[in-house]
């Protein structure tokens, strides 16, 4: 017990010194006294619910990136078909039931279009994405294998992750994190934002823009019912159109979509000052734009922004500058969003946020206040009742406990770890609970010296009958810790972390160095009698 | 200098002789406790029943217009707001419960909550939003299966550490002290009706590894002791070992009762239900520790044999070497 090699002292006191320096640089932050650039900077985050921010939980849904593979799938026959020399001839093309089926006009043709299907079906990945089944002779059958469904929906939530953080950088936001987790969810935490409104209105637009020529033979009475003719689909008026309320009928195919921008800002139109939002395509998108516009002069085209007519004007003239303009009753600071919007890319798939927490940065400083004043004082009664009860132990443990909590945040800071509001209550329950060990022993030395072991002996059987009861204490809560670690979120998760850390931190510095302290003592003095 | 002594030595309390009235006391306790939680029902926040929590602050008043907003919510017709103070006297939490079709409807949801955070905006002048919290019908429903696994997993893997560790009885006694725990701190919930959140499952998680500190050093102590005083009858021999371990029981209970005490008076509002918790079952797990996990050994025949090893075929023939038998 007394026998404490010099190599093990100086181990020790190295693994503190790292754990407490560690911590040095997020206890100076709050001072002004700068920590050397050169050494490394290891910080301990605050949470948001400490520091202020957004917390933002996206859901992707996944049933739209079917439908949407789908509608893909049909044009991409529909195009094979008809570019295959010579043409294979085919019926109406079903969607139904989530599977893709059509006719052949003429049923020898099954293993020409069989063929030129294939690279289509395969992809270009490891996964085959689609099925090929053949019924009575000509009816071709694809469905949609599940693995390529799930590729489908990751890749969607990939780029949809990409767009996100697009929009987040156009806000000029710091340090925002943007995390997939998963299968459908994205989330988005951004420290110390002023208006949260703006952020989840950014994210939750689709900016899908389309541009679909209006079906003039359909009939306004049936439009107005929501019966669409053969070949066309109907579409509302956005509620900031002038013709909100109403529909329009478009028709399915032959449209163009406006993902393939290379610019969009938000401007003003030049006659009747209206704000709107100018788009600019690339090469490819220009010239599908020009054929559009070109053979449809005279005709009204609908601007589609997420399945809503925005305005349906009539083309004058064919457009071929590649640039055009939206309008559609916008307020500069929607126009601005949408150019935001378009800029940063359509998302593939609807976003909507399903959790949202956002702290204000007044009541963070204020939780933060608070919280490191109740620990200071809890910290200092602990410290009297321990000395008034221990006398000479009591300060060993209290020199032990100021050595754990500064050990605690050096960790945390070494491991990147975030402080939340809960990890506050962690810290203070550490205090509490950490001097439970020295409680422990010092109580059984006080048993021991009252059987009459002398002192030596007391202390010794102190901290070896003590330890079994205190790993066992300290394990049956690293179990609860990590339960509460792998099943809770955010915040609660700050809570695990401290509570997990301070285990450790506990264990080593109530049992080890106390026990170095008092062999130091007890070599050095030599006492008769230790007062306890 | 004298020191302080919490617990006189030699004291000497006979804890074992009123196990049964007490631990029918425990009993009833729980059964209240479910009672309450399927009567009354706990009062879930946002984080369990989905809908808007909103925190704000009138910075010009002294007084927040608790009754004004009430009426004000619920002129928008999402139903009728939980208002409450929270904080100081100018600080109030405004906590709406979506209708079904609108909380189930995630783009309306998000609307409403726009709404509603609008029109205290606007009304208010000195209306300073501090916080708020949006939670899904979705959502909700997976933080309370996940809250529940967490709960029953910990106890599981904690009652089995203590099996191993200990023997069956003992981890039948540790179980049932956690369980008597939880039930408790719930229907304190469910009785005074406070917020039910994540917070408080973490809290009740916490108080399940804190209770356990206590129940492990009398256990740790009474197989010590078994195995030391292999005659003595096991109510006293557990009350010798509750006896021993009390001046540390007390003295962790105070420390972590003083720790926890300015936290709980003074700490962020946001922490009180879950410091109010702890401290709750600071108390809770003490007197589980004592009275419902030390007498459960008695009724399921611990002896002194369940921690002297069995004697093997090879001890037996040495004894034979040896002549002793």
């Amino acid at each position: 017990m007394l026998d404490f090699p010099t190599w093990r002292k100086i181990w020790l006191w190295l693994i503190t010194a790292l754990c407490v320096g560690a911590a040095l640089p997020s206890l100076l932050s709050a001072t002004s006294v700068r920590w050397p650039d050169v050494l490394p900077q290891p910080m301990v985050n605050l949470g948001l619910d400490l520091a202020g921010g957004s917390h933002i939980l996206l859901e992707a849904d996944a049933a739209q990136v079917e439908s949407q593979r789908l509608e893909n799938m049909e044009e991409n026959v529909r195009n094979i078909m008809r570019r295959a020399e010579p043409r294979i001839r085919i019926g109406d093309v079903s969607t139904r039931d989530g599977r893709l089926s059509f006719m052949l006009d003429d049923p020898s043709e099954v293993d020409r279009a069989r063929e030129l299907l294939l690279p289509s079906i395969n992809g270009t990945r490891l996964v085959r994405e689609w099925d090929l089944a053949v019924e009575d002779g000509s009816r071709m059958i694809l469905t949609p294998t599940s693995d390529g469904l799930d590729q489908a929906v990751s890749d969607a939530m990939e780029s949809a992750t990409e767009v996100v953080r697009k929009r987040i950088d156009e806000l000029g936001t710091r340090e925002p994190t943007i995390i997939r987790q998963g299968d459908t969810r994205i989330v988005v935490q951004v420290p110390g934002l002023q208006d949260p409104d703006q952020l989840k209105a950014l994210l939750g637009q689709t900016a899908k823009l389309e541009f679909k020529l209006v079906d003039q033979n359909a009939l306004p009475s049936d439009v107005q019912q929501g019966l669409a003719p053969p070949g066309s689909e109907i579409f509302p008026y956005a509620e900031t159109s002038d013709f909100a309320g109403s529909s329009l009928a478009v028709r399915r195919l032959g449209g163009i979509r406006g993902d393939n921008l290379t610019g969009a800002q938000q401007s003003f139109d030049p006659q009747t000052n209206e704000p709107v939002v100018n788009i600019q395509f690339d090469s490819d998108g220009g010239r599908r734009f020009a054929k559009l516009t070109t053979d449809n002069v005279g005709k009204p085209f609908a601007i589609i922004l997420d399945g809503q007519v925005l305005s349906a004007p009539n083309i004058n003239e064919p457009i071929r500058g590649g640039s055009a303009q939206i309008s559609g009753g916008f307020s500069v600071e929607t126009a601005n969003q949408l150019a935001i919007s378009l800029r940063s890319g359509a998302l593939p798939v609807d976003l909507a946020v399903i959790e949202e927490r956002t702290v204000g940065p007044d009541l963070g400083a204020d939780s933060i206040r608070r919280g490191m004043l109740a620990m200071a004082v809890g910290s200092v009664m602990v410290v009297i009742l321990m000395i008034a009860t221990y006398g000479r132990f009591g300060v060993y443990a209290t020199a032990a406990l100021g050595i754990n909590i500064a050990m605690l945040l050096g960790i945390m800071a070494a491991l990147n770890t975030t402080l939340t509001l809960p990890g506050i209550a962690g810290f203070v329950l550490t205090i509490g609970a950490a001097v439970d060990a020295n409680v422990l022993i010092n109580e059984r030395i006080r048993e021991e010296r009252k059987r009459g072991r002398r002192v030596i002996a007391a202390v010794e059987n102190g901290y070896n009958e003590a330890s079994r009861a205190i790993y066992d204490a300290n394990i049956t809560n690293f179990i609860a810790g990590v339960l509460l670690f792998l099943f809770g979120s955010g915040p609660v998760r700050g809570f695990a972390v401290v509570l997990i850390i301070g285990l450790f931190t506990s264990v080593f510095t109530a049992l080890t160095l106390t026990r170095m302290w008092v062999a130091g003592y007890l070599r050095k003095a030599k006492p008769k009698d230790i007062v306890l | 200098m004298k020191l302080l002594k919490l617990v006189p030595d030699d004291t000497n309390i006979r804890f074992l002789k009123w196990r049964v009235p007490f631990f029918a006391v425990s009993i009833l306790l729980i059964a209240a406790s479910w009672a309450l939680v399927a009567t009354k029902g706990l009062n879930y926040g946002v984080d369990f029943a989905g809908g808007l929590e909103v925190r704000a602050t009138f910075t010009e008043s002294t007084q927040a217009p608790i009754a004004e907003l009430r009426n004000d919510v619920e002129a928008l017709g999402y139903g009728s707001p939980v208002v409450q103070r929270f904080g100081e006297d100018n600080q109030v939490s405004i906590r709406v419960r979506l209708p079904d079709e609108v909380s189930a409807d995630k783009e309306a949801a998000q609307e409403a909550a726009n709404d509603i955070v609008r029109t205290l905006q606007t009304e208010y002048d000195d209306f300073r939003l501090d916080g708020n919290d949006n939670v899904s019908g979705k959502v909700s429903g997976e933080f309370r299966q996940t809250a529940l696994y967490a709960l029953l997993a910990a106890m599981a893997a904690i009652a089995l550490y203590i099996w191993i560790r200990f023997e069956w009885q003992f981890g039948v006694g540790a179980l049932f002290a956690l369980f008597h725990d939880v039930s408790l701190t719930l229907g304190m919930f469910a009785l005074f009706q406070l917020e039910f959140s994540l917070q408080i499952i973490a809290a009740i998680l916490a108080i399940i590894g804190y209770s356990l500190n206590d129940t492990i050093v009398i256990y740790d102590r009474i197989r010590e002791n078994l195995k030391k005083y292999r005659k003595m009858e096991l109510p006293a021999l557990l009350d010798l070992s509750v006896n021993e371990t009390l001046a540390r029981t007390v003295m962790t209970s105070l420390t972590l009762f003083v720790a926890l005490l300015p936290l709980l008076l003074y700490g962020p509002a946001s922490l009180f239900g879950m410091v109010a918790a702890i401290t709750l079952g600071l108390f809770v797990g003490t007197y589980s520790s004592v009275y419902s996990a030390a007498p459960i050994l008695v009724w399921l025949g611990v002896t002194s044999d369940s921690f002297v090893p069995t004697e093997t075929v090879a001890d037996q023939q040495e004894k034979k070497a040896r002549g002793l038998v």
